[in-house]
């Protein structure tokens, strides 16, 4: 096509001074920071991998950093599964159906800070939960469930995996919606029983759409912050502290920044692993 | 009589999995609306309020500037919207439509961004925006989100889907390639732009992390940090923390609840397309 030279530069112009700005050159500084002692007051004094070694002996670093894993392994395989469930429950074709969808919907439009505080409520010592586990008969007595290092980590969990649930259900019903009719009719005149419709269509079908939660759900749970922020606020005893909190304190109420900025280079290579994948797969997406 | 049967058993899921999802804000609610002489502690806990009552949300009202967060929430949202569709748009056009040399390391870069959390470049994107004089301004909360790869990527699949005969035959009718963006382009990609208001939107939103950092000045505190610094005023009195957490939901659930088809349609299509 005939265009002016200059012409697709212009329009390209506004976006990549945004992301030049804000996102490429903020990310060589973080590097460049990361291998600096820099407390804002200062000036940045070279400090070579000192940040890093710091890092590798600092108890509370690894703490966090296994709190992060353990976020990875529970969290997400719970969101991976979870919501096939209620996709295929809200693909029923049931009067009111809108209703059930747009409910479930609900806690990924609301934000954190409202799921936090309504949450918290819930898990008051003589609050919902654990009255509704003592008329089931499972507990004995009240578990103060954001105040106790045993389990502080978890109750935050159930709260990320709520939050999300209608987000990745709405994923799979896309994915669902996209299975053609017509393989269940000419599998139904095949013979196929409704297991055999559900194990040879519908899980195969929808492993693209598995393997999208899969890597969207496992880069949200790396940098987890908000929920444990306003719930528990890394307590009690750093139990449920994650590796974005750790920055984020380390960054802005110590102001180690160099500091800081190493833990976060480390948060960068660990989300790298999970981005290249997602890359890949939007790549072949793209040539559709 | 087996489908009746199966249908009654499919409303009965649909409603446990609804009390799941909005049941912590209906007992929200519930303690919002409880009077002052009721005990909220007790044991088993009431879900009814005895004498229900609407003073809670007056009393919070004094002390919770909610109209004040409410329009910080609104501009944020709203110029967060406005550019990231308009920069994305723009960026996406050439992308999908000429060519020009640099054009595949240019996308591919673009792309890359999306590799890099936003929690490793808080620190630089601070400090930046100190020295900018961005710190408490409506502009400091926004600029940092008003390109994203996502938007770019989304935008150029929706371009590149029309016919390259547009582009030709309004050459031909002497347009220049900004009115052929505008008028041509622009109209016809509309479904891919609610898709990007919406979910820009509910991020801008409900972003807690950035204004946290940016902002210290509790006038230009968004819904999200007025309620957080709430929450953390009013320890002893639960009614208020309940009363400001459900007023701050309004808007959001008033949005949601009329604009629903597009919410749950653009996230289908969002997904869909990657």
């Amino acid at each position: 096509m005939r265009t002016n030279k200059i012409t697709p530069y212009l329009f390209l112009l506004p976006g990549c001074i945004i992301l030049g700005a804000f996102i490429f050159y903020p990310m060589l500084q973080a590097i460049w920071m990361s291998f600096t002692d820099y407390n804002m007051i200062t000036e940045p004094e070279f400090v070579k991998l000192d940040n890093y070694k710091n890092l590798f002996n600092d108890e509370l670093f690894w703490k966090t950093l296994m709190n992060t894993f353990l976020y990875l392994i529970c969290v997400v395989p719970a969101l991976v599964i979870i919501p096939i469930f209620l996709a295929v429950l809200v693909n029923q074709k049931l009067r009111g159906i809108a209703f059930f969808r747009s409910a479930y919907y609900i806690p990924v439009v609301t934000s954190l800070v409202v799921a936090g505080i309504a949450w918290d409520w819930v898990y008051k010592e003589n609050g919902l939960l654990n009255y509704m586990l003592d008329i089931l008969g499972i507990i004995s007595e009240p578990i103060p469930w954001l105040t106790s290092t045993d389990t502080a980590l978890f109750a935050v969990m159930v709260v990320t995996v709520w939050k999300g649930l209608g987000y990745y259900m709405i994923i799979y019903l896309a994915g669902l919606q996209s299975i053609p009719s017509n393989l269940y009719e000419a599998a139904q005149i095949d013979g196929a029983n409704w297991w055999q419709q559900v194990t040879r269509i519908t899980i195969p079908m929808l492993m693209p759409f598995v393997l999208i939660v899969s890597i969207m759900s496992s880069i949200a749970a790396m940098k987890v912050f908000e929920e444990i922020y306003v719930m528990t606020g890394g307590g009690p005893l750093h139990s449920s502290e994650t590796l974005v909190f750790y920055i984020y304190t380390e960054a802005f109420d110590r102001l180690n920044m160099g500091y800081a900025s190493a833990a976060g280079v480390i948060l960068f290579l660990l989300t790298l692993v999970f981005s290249i994948i997602n890359l890949k797969f939007m790549g072949k997406d793209n040539t559709k | 009589m087996q489908s009746f049967i199966k249908k009654v058993f499919l409303y009965l899921l649909l409603s446990v999995v609804t009390l799941f999802m909005i049941g912590p804000f209906l007992w929200l609610l519930a303690t919002a609306l409880k009077s002052g002489s009721e005990n909220i502690f007790q044991y088993p806990p009431k879900l009814l309020p005895e004498n229900p009552t609407l003073t809670n949300f007056g009393k919070v009202m004094d002390t919770f500037p909610f109209w004040r967060y409410l329009w910080n929430s609104v501009i944020v949202a709203t110029l967060t919207v406005v550019l990231n569709v308009l920069f994305c748009s723009l960026a996406a056009y050439p992308l999908a439509r000429m060519r020009f040399k640099g054009r595949n390391t240019i996308f591919i870069l673009i792309i890359t961004t999306m590799m890099i959390p936003f929690q490793l470049l808080m620190i630089p994107v601070y400090i930046i925006s100190l020295k900018l004089g961005l710190q408490n301004t409506y502009l400091g909360m926004v600029l940092p989100h008003v390109t994203t790869a996502f938007g770019v990527f989304l935008m150029r699949q929706a371009f590149s889907t029309l016919p390259v005969e547009l582009d030709e035959s309004a050459r031909m009718d002497g347009a220049n390639s900004f009115q052929i963006w505008l008028r041509v382009l622009i109209p016809l990609v509309k479904p891919s732009i609610v898709t990007l208001t919406i979910f820009t939107f509910v991020s801008a939103w409900g972003d807690f992390l950035w204004p946290l950092i940016i902002v210290n000045d509790q006038n230009m505190f968004t819904l999200p940090l007025g309620l957080n610094m709430l929450s953390g005023t009013f320890t002893s009195d639960w009614r208020l923390i309940a009363a400001g957490a459900i007023i701050s939901m309004i808007p959001i659930l008033v949005i949601f609840l009329s604009l629903q088809r597009f919410f749950i349609g653009g996230a289908m299509k969002g997904a869909v397309k990657g």
